[in-house]
């Protein structure tokens, strides 16, 4: 074999080589590219919002520019909020979820069910918003709590629908063959059985949810509104974490900017720490 | 004693079973429903812009609540010029995390890193936000934005690119927040798709001396090319409909007199959380729905191709194998 062969041959190799090593380190160097801005957030977030974490947080309500406050009433507000739409949404999208996953597996509806709710998982939330805003706040002329609440359930239900169907189609089809062979009802083997059976899932759901909905903004703005005030009536305007957020990062003032940090270290941590939970809830389940 | 069976108590009375099956119907079709009031909702509340403007409202840049004039062209803009630069950015970082995630990474370490990515999806937004606007716009502005405008101001196309005030606010640092977002999604999409590679496959080409570049740029990524752009829409679709984070950063700019980067612009979704809540009822109001219009039809176009897509893969898998 001629020598020129050999060394063109050679080259080709040295240059496929390369190309695979440089291309391995992209890959690292966009490894590195994502962990970065991740730490870089959180690195920020700790250190500009334990500043403005004290005692005062919790127990103030929000105060005008250049007073002293806290977050007392939008943390309130938003614990309402999340709570009741989380109690509103979750069952609409458990039933759901058993309908896809138990009743209608392959049927058109079920498809089509299934196809909107993969949408409406990824949907603008702010137009979700202006849905709420349309269907309640227009007709009721007032912004409330209420109306707060409708617009997270509506971003609840599709995530829950989507786990819960997702876990009761791990279930095993044995035991629900096995418990129809004694004679019980499709709803009792559902309810008994399965759902018992797909708990650790369903609860992850359901905690993704509200982690979701935590950090949820834009379909508040003009649902919920804002208000100044400690106010437990729904049919209220009401105060929310990330709307406040949202109006005091925003503002020129110091200790708007100071407490809008604190809190955005308070939705941080609550919807990470979700996060987490939710995922040694299912690691546990492997 | 007559051993007769114990009078055969019919199972309890089919209500409950049916009720039930019904209220799951229910749920079900609430959804359905739920998607349909959304449009309905939308139409209904834009009508008065929609029969006053037409199609133009697309195309007319005039957007004057004073002299009630409406024209959707620089929000429509802004939001398509932030994502696609989001998609710029986003698309090779993914797939370089995709590729570290599947390939490369040893397996005590891809469970962690996975999750971290995926914890990127979880940070809320009006974190991304605030973040952007008070400590990476300043950075960018210094660091990136000056020295770039000091370089390429005479070049022509770069020039008009990078001319503007360089703040850290505008299409460029909203672009740059929104990528950060959106590649979670596309990337955990991405490598999901890459793991249903039918090994044999991988191996076949590993065989043949095939380099773990080439194995995947030449085996995994034509077997889910299908599934590979489904992510991408679908990430497509989130940075379309992304609030918060792009209305701290992008300015809020109504105008569209240049091709800056650097701009201050608006973009849909931002335009809807800083004048909905001050529009009075009437055009303005009518306008800024039509816009919201606008933005749940693109999304649900883009979402629905990504959902198509990603259907398509998995389709594949079942016949190919």
């Amino acid at each position: 074999m001629s020598t020129t062969l050999q060394d063109a041959r050679l080259a080709k190799f040295a240059r496929r080589k390369l190309t695979n090593q440089v291309a391995l380190l992209l890959s690292l160097g966009a490894m590195a590219f994502g962990l970065f801005w991740l730490f870089w957030i959180l690195f920020e977030t700790i250190r500009l919002g334990i500043g403005g974490i004290a005692f005062a947080t919790f127990t103030q309500m929000t105060p005008a520019p250049n007073e002293t406050g806290g977050l007392a009433n939008a943390i309130y507000g938003s614990f309402l909020i999340v709570t009741m739409a989380t109690f509103v949404g979750t069952p609409i999208g458990i039933m759901a979820g058993i309908y896809l996953a138990e009743y209608d597996t392959n049927g058109w509806l079920a498809s089509l069910t299934r196809f909107v709710n993969d949408i409406l998982l990824s949907a603008p939330s702010i137009v979700i918003g202006l849905f709420v805003y349309a269907v309640v706040v227009s007709q009721f002329k007032s912004y409330s709590g209420w109306a707060g609440v409708m617009a997270l359930a509506l971003i609840v239900i599709p995530v829950v629908i989507r786990t819960t169907e997702n876990m009761l189609q791990l279930v095993p089809s044995g035991l629900r063959e096995a418990a129809y062979a004694l004679g019980a009802p499709k709803w009792k083997v559902i309810t008994k059985i399965t759902l018992r059976a797909a708990r650790a899932g369903v609860v992850t759901g359901i905690l993704l949810a509200v982690a979701r909905i935590a950090g949820e903004t834009a379909p508040l703005l003009f649902t919920a509104l804002n208000n100044q005030f400690w106010n437990s009536d729904m049919s209220q305007p009401m105060a929310s974490l990330p709307v406040t957020i949202f109006k005091f990062a925003m503002s020129p003032y110091e200790n708007w900017q100071q407490l809008a940090w604190a809190g955005v270290f308070l939705i941080t941590l609550a919807v990470l720490g979700l996060n987490i939970l939710a995922r040694i809830l299912t690691r546990n389940k492997d | 004693m007559s051993n007769s069976p114990p009078p055969n108590p019919r199972r309890q009375s089919p209500l409950p079973d049916r009720l039930f099956g019904w209220i799951a119907k229910g749920a079900a079709l609430l959804t359905l429903g739920l998607l349909a009031g959304i449009l309905v909702s939308l139409v209904y509340g834009a009508w008065p812009a929609i029969t006053k403007y037409g199609l133009g409202f697309l195309t007319s840049s005039v957007w004057d609540p004073v002299k009630d004039e409406y024209g959707g062209l620089v929000m429509i803009y802004g939001t398509v010029a932030t994502s696609f630069i989001a998609l710029l950015i986003a698309i090779p970082v993914s797939f370089g995390i995709a590729l570290f995630l599947t390939e490369l990474a040893p397996a005590w370490l891809k469970r962690p890193l996975g999750t971290a990515i995926e914890l990127l999806a979880a940070v809320p937004s009006i974190v991304y936000g605030m973040w952007g606007l008070l400590v990476f716009g300043p950075i960018l502005a210094t660091f990136v934005q000056q020295p770039l405008q000091s370089a390429f101001g005479d070049v022509p196309v770069l020039g008009a690119l990078f001319s503007g005030p360089p703040v850290g606010i505008g299409i460029l640092s909203a672009g740059i927040i929104l990528a950060i977002m959106i590649i979670p999604f596309i990337a955990s999409v991405m490598r999901d798709v890459f793991e249903v590679t039918p090994p044999l496959l991988k191996e076949s080409a590993y065989a043949l001396g095939s380099t773990t570049w080439e194995v995947v740029s030449k085996v995994v990524l034509p077997y889910t090319k299908a599934g590979v752009v489904g992510g991408i829409m679908l990430g497509l679709g989130r940075a379309l409909g992304e609030t918060m984070a792009v209305t701290f950063v992008i300015g809020n700019f109504n105008q569209l007199d240049s091709l800056s980067l650097f701009q201050a612009a608006n973009s849909i979704t931002s335009a809807l959380a800083n004048e909905f809540p001050e529009a009075g009822e009437g055009l303005h109001q009518a306008a800024l729905i039509y816009l919201g219009l606008v933005l749940f039809f693109i999304t649900f176009v883009v979402l629905a191709l990504s959902k198509v897509m990603l259907a398509q893969l998995n389709k594949q898998e079942g016949t190919k194998t």
